[in-house]
């Protein structure tokens, strides 16, 4: 019988050792090369409007300066503000897509609740068709829609009581309120998702004893279900704000002479080369042009202070929304 | 009837039709009326009238044949989009799941890194992409320059990168596709900030025990990420997948043109005709991609 040679095993398991301290090394300069480029070109396209913000016109013709503005300016900002008659807009757009917001979580939460926790008939063929909604493409329904709400009546009580068609709800708010109430606005079915596989997981003990203790179903989702489902909530707030706040499609399709920020933004640079010559106190008319490079500035800096109600908002919930997603149970 | 009379289960069952109601009238006035609307449109020739109603023709599968082979852009746009996504969705997902594995490790500064890493699903929206784009057209009068412009910006010489991977002996499809992959590597960044939540989740809801056992066994982090991280998100990369393909599509140009063709050429039944060729091409992929994927995909209970 051969003894085993301790000798060599025990360099061997050393030298293994050693080898994976070194892979391990390495694999964690390589971590770092990787997040930190990666961060860099997520903030580069926001540093460098930052510093197109600052600018002054002269110093965009000096190859020598990189970033930082030599002539540090505020009359880009001032400009662009007054093209986007940016305070009275803002207003407009954060009360209207904080509205259009309040509405999406009260309804896709009780519709999220009521998919997790009872049983009805025809639960699943109704859930089936939650995520029909998600996948149909918005194109699909949007004639129809648009027909819908040039003439918005139910079931025809208007036209019985006035003998009118309908209101038209073109450029008003109200189309997108009325979506977001009735839990079909924008991308509602992935927010019922997102409170259904939530609720999901709550133990079911909680609402026993809450039933036991006498409260009724719906005391029981106010006082119990909501308040312990503020992961979810804070994900679906914050998602259905900034897409609202983005969304073009709807806001074309609804609102396209309402004032709101993703519709100005969008026509941003037609607009400051229309008034900016009147602004800048050049004359008006077709053939005042102004510096394109300057118009470009502009536009820049309009993008960054459409984006930076946005980007302060994130600052702050940032760390509830990161760690709220990982706990809400997107997963299931 | 009597609401008292009814056994707790009935009870229960009603509450949860009142809890969905609002969704249920929402569905049935909003969703699915507008929905087999657009069907009987896409059939019709649809004129509006002045005063706000509209009047409908039926013509049959005109609409529909007008799409296919009358309309000269159409075609292109659809089959043009549909490669876009063959091509985008493999590396988003990667680079999604990659970037949640990234993610997950601790290191110092990850709050910061997951903070800057998620900004992109903030930023990426239509509106300001589309601005970006026209401010950048504004600066050089032409888009082929701005285009250009914007790949000098990178700073990153391609050619190299291709020599280099065919110098070690790569097929030429790929580095095709790893320099376009590194080329987008913004769009790319910005259209999976919802995916890398999605897997990050997943990754938080691996038992932690199943690494230990691994890591005791000597397994190295490869063997780790193969053997159990892989197989425990596997059932998210369907949902990611699904996912990143309605997204290419709400934001192809697809959609842009069955604007475009209600809205400013006022055709409404072509229109709606279109879109319901690009639900059947979306429904079509996904049937496919899902049959794929989940004889693939590996179920922990």
């Amino acid at each position: 019988m051969k003894v085993p040679d301790l000798q060599s095993e025990a360099v061997l398991i050393q030298m293994q050792k050693a080898r994976n301290k070194s892979v391990s090394l390495l694999w964690l300069i390589f971590r770092y090369i990787l997040i930190i480029g990666i961060s860099f070109i997520i903030l580069y396209p926001i540093l460098q409007q930052l510093s197109v913000a600052f600018k002054d016109k002269m110093d965009i013709y000096n190859p020598t300066i990189y970033m930082i503005p030599v002539h540090f300016t505020m009359e880009n900002v001032r400009y662009a503000m007054a093209v986007l008659n940016y305070w009275p807009l803002l207003k407009n757009t954060l009360l209207f897509a904080a509205s259009t917001t309040f509405l999406q979580a009260a309804s896709c939460s009780l519709a999220g609740y009521g998919f997790a926790r009872f049983n009805f008939p025809g639960k699943n063929i109704l859930f089936t068709l939650v995520v029909l909604t998600i996948l149909i493409p918005t194109s699909t329904l949007m004639v129809p829609m648009y027909i819908h709400f040039r003439a918005f009546d139910i079931l025809g009580i208007i036209h019985l009581a006035t003998g009118k068609e309908g209101i038209n709800m073109l450029n008003t708010y109200g189309p997108s309120l009325i979506t977001a109430a009735f839990a079909n606005g924008l991308k509602s079915g992935l927010y019922i998702y997102i409170f259904r596989q939530f609720f999901r997981g709550m133990p079911a003990e909680i609402e026993e004893a809450a039933l036991i203790d006498g409260a009724g179903g719906i005391r029981t989702f106010f006082t119990i279900m909501l308040p312990n489902a503020i992961p979810p909530l804070i994900t679906v707030i914050l998602f259905a704000f900034v897409w609202q706040y983005n969304d073009i499609f709807y806001a074309s399709l609804f609102n396209s002479a309402s004032d709101l920020m993703s519709i100005k933004v969008s026509s941003l640079p037609a607009d400051v080369n229309q008034y900016l010559p009147g602004i800048m106190g050049i004359g008006t008319g077709t053939n005042v042009k102004v510096d394109p490079n300057q118009v470009s500035m502009i536009v820049d800096t309009g993008i960054l202070l459409a984006i930076s109600p946005l980007i302060a908002m994130y600052l702050f919930v940032q760390r509830f929304f990161v760690e709220s997603v990982e706990r809400s149970g997107v997963v299931g | 009837m009597n609401i008292r009379r009814l056994t707790l289960t009935q009870k229960r069952s009603l509450l949860g039709v009142v809890f969905i109601l609002p969704w249920l009238l929402g569905f049935v006035f909003l969703f699915a009326t507008p929905l087999f609307q657009s069907i009987h449109f896409s059939f019709s020739n649809l004129k509006i009238a002045p005063g706000g109603g509209y009047t409908l023709d039926f013509i049959g599968w005109g609409n529909f044949k007008n799409a296919l082979s009358v309309d000269p852009n159409f075609n292109r746009i659809l089959t043009q989009s549909l490669s876009e996504m063959a091509w985008n969705v493999p590396m988003i997902l990667f680079f999604s799941l990659f970037t949640a594995t990234l993610l997950n490790t601790k290191f110092v500064g990850r709050p910061f890194a997951r903070a800057v890493f998620f900004l992109p699903v903030i930023l990426a929206s239509g509106a300001i992409a589309a601005a970006q784009t026209s401010g950048l057209i504004q600066l050089t009068g032409s888009s082929e320059v701005a285009k250009e412009l914007g790949q000098q910006q990178n700073g990153f010489d391609p050619l190299s990168l291709a020599f280099t991977l065919s110098d070690a002996g790569m097929p030429m499809w790929f580095i095709d596709y790893i320099i376009s992959a590194v080329q987008r590597i913004y769009e790319i960044i910005k259209s999976s900030g919802v995916q890398i939540l999605i897997f990050l989740a997943a990754l938080q809801s691996v038992p932690i025990s199943m690494y230990e056992v691994a890591k005791m066994e000597g397994a190295t982090a490869y063997e780790t990420f193969w053997k159990i991280t892989f197989p425990m998100v596997s059932p998210l990369i369907l949902t990611n997948i699904i996912y990143t393909i309605i997204d290419s599509f709400t934001n192809s140009q697809v959609t842009t043109t069955i604007y475009n063709t209600a809205f400013q050429a006022q055709n409404f039944g072509l229109s709606a005709a279109m879109s319901w060729i690009y639900t059947a091409v979306i429904s079509v992929v996904l049937i496919i991609v899902g049959i794929l994927v989940s004889r693939k995909v590996f179920y922990y209970n």
